[in-house]
């Protein structure tokens, strides 16, 4: 049933490599930003929480559109990073990996911020009065009690880039072999005539690793809560 | 050996609430007693740099803490002063071994397993090292937080309201393990109860409405209550 042909590996390969990388690089930026929102008041803080958040209410093609625009080798950002860093995002796999790690950056913060805001504060309190600095408090205080949220973001970022769709077609297009992930594969195949048996067999696969990143999770998650509550 | 002279201003539910407070102690078990409310947490929260005060000076023996005019203010890590707070405050993800060597590897202190094997034994919490805090009774929790203060060597032990959470027998099972430490360290005990004081303060600072009301030995204890423990 699984018998993939070569190019349908291709893409699960890279589906799984981009969701890989866009959570991987969001989390260090999701970390903080979650920390921010938990523990800071500054000026313009709902315009920041709610830039953050515009990803997951803005139409996928609309935030496409406007990594396009700023990232495409003509765009401000893009040509700056493609003349200075020789870095280039446009239709290539990192700018996939751009557009779903924007695409799931929300769902990666509201768990860790969840979680640093359920942290009663004396404990860190507490961390101070034995001679933690600030940062060694957040490294073996702040973190480790996060880290079920953590988890739970990672997961659901890994996710939502997993089947990003949208933004990622409009800003990186669809190339077999460079951008063209599970989702892009399975709607190419849906368009073209007797393509039905490839789409079922990526389906298949998609299923799959959906499911097996959220028992994994789940089960991450337990062991990490069984750590505060068991013997 | 601390003294203590600061001003601290704070929004109460009705209006404003004013910490003024004027002190020092000498060795020993130095109660800070009054009722609920009238400041005695304050206090030692900015002894301990939790708080930073409006204005005034803290220092323990030469070594100035806090001093407004001269704009000295050391943060809590650097302080060396340990602090047991009234709900114990163990971290749940670490277990009892590691809480009592948190402060010692925190402030950078070698390893010295003699030390913490007479601390553990003082404390009778021998065998709870490998448990994790979770599921300890209120009164083994408390001891450990003790345990986890001491062990960093501090300049200044504070207990704010060690027992508070404990009910009467588990009082009795802590107080003599306080006692014992009256020889190890100087402290800073914050309470209202008389009946625990009287057994283990050595001089008393009485605090209501925010102000030193008396300084004295425990004579001060009996005027009050008779809350016994």
């Amino acid at each position: 049933m699984l018998d993939l042909t070569p190019d349908e590996w291709t893409a699960v390969a890279l589906s799984l490599r981009i969701a890989l990388v866009a959570t991987a690089v969001g989390l260090p930026f999701g970390v903080a930003v979650a920390w921010l929102l938990a523990r800071k008041d500054f000026w313009g803080k709902a315009l920041f929480d709610g830039i953050i958040h515009l990803p997951l209410v803005l139409p996928p093609v609309v935030t496409g559109y406007l990594l396009l625009i700023s990232f495409g080798r003509r765009g401000p950002i893009g040509a700056f990073l493609a003349d200075y860093l020789g870095i280039v995002l446009s239709f290539r796999w990192t700018g996939a990996a751009l557009a779903c790690g924007i695409m799931g950056f929300p769902l990666l913060v509201r768990p860790i911020r969840l979680a640093i805001e359920a942290i009663d504060q004396k404990l860190e309190q507490a961390a101070a009065t034995l001679g933690a600095n600030r940062l060694r408090v957040f490294a073996t205080v702040t973190l480790p009690l996060a880290l079920p949220g953590l988890i739970a973001g990672c997961v659901l970022c890994f996710a939502k880039a997993l089947g990003e769709f949208g933004a990622t077609i409009t800003f990186v297009s669809n190339i077999p072999g460079e951008t063209q992930t599970i989702s892009a594969a399975i709607y190419t195949f849906t368009q073209s005539p007797g393509g039905d048996a490839a789409a079922g067999r990526l389906v298949l696969v998609a299923i799959a690793i959906s499911l097996v990143a959220l028992v994994l999770s789940e089960w991450l998650a337990r062991r990490a809560g069984m750590r505060f509550h068991g013997e | 050996m601390l003294s203590v002279d600061v001003e601290k201003r704070l929004k109460a539910r009705d209006g404003e609430f004013t910490v003024s407070a004027r002190f020092a102690t000498a060795n020993g078990v130095t109660a800070l007693f009054g009722p609920s409310g009238a400041g005695k947490t304050t206090l030692i929260n900015m002894i301990a740099g939790l708080v930073t005060p409006d204005r005034g000076r803290i220092a323990i023996a030469d070594t100035v803490l806090f001093d407004s005019k001269a704009r000295v203010n050391v943060p809590t890590h650097q302080r060396r002063i340990g602090y047991v707070f009234q709900e114990g405050r163990l971290f749940p993800h670490l277990s009892v071994a590691s809480n009592l060597d948190y402060g010692r590897r925190m402030s950078g202190l070698p390893a010295d397993p003699a030390e913490t094997k007479r601390i553990v034994e003082l404390l009778d919490i021998t065998h709870l090292v490998d448990r994790r805090p979770g599921k300890l009774s209120g009164g083994e929790r408390q001891r450990i937080a003790v345990g986890r203060a001491l062990l960093m060597r501090p300049r200044l032990l504070l207990l704010d309201e060690p027992l508070a959470a404990l009910d009467a027998a588990r009082k009795r099972e802590i107080l003599p393990y306080l006692e014992r430490l009256r020889d190890e360290v100087s402290m800073v005990y914050v309470s209202h109860h008389a009946g625990e004081l009287r057994r283990i303060a050595t001089s008393v600072v009485r605090i209501e409405g925010g102000r030193v009301a008396a300084v004295g030995g425990k004579e001060l204890l009996e005027e009050v209550d008779a809350d016994a423990v």
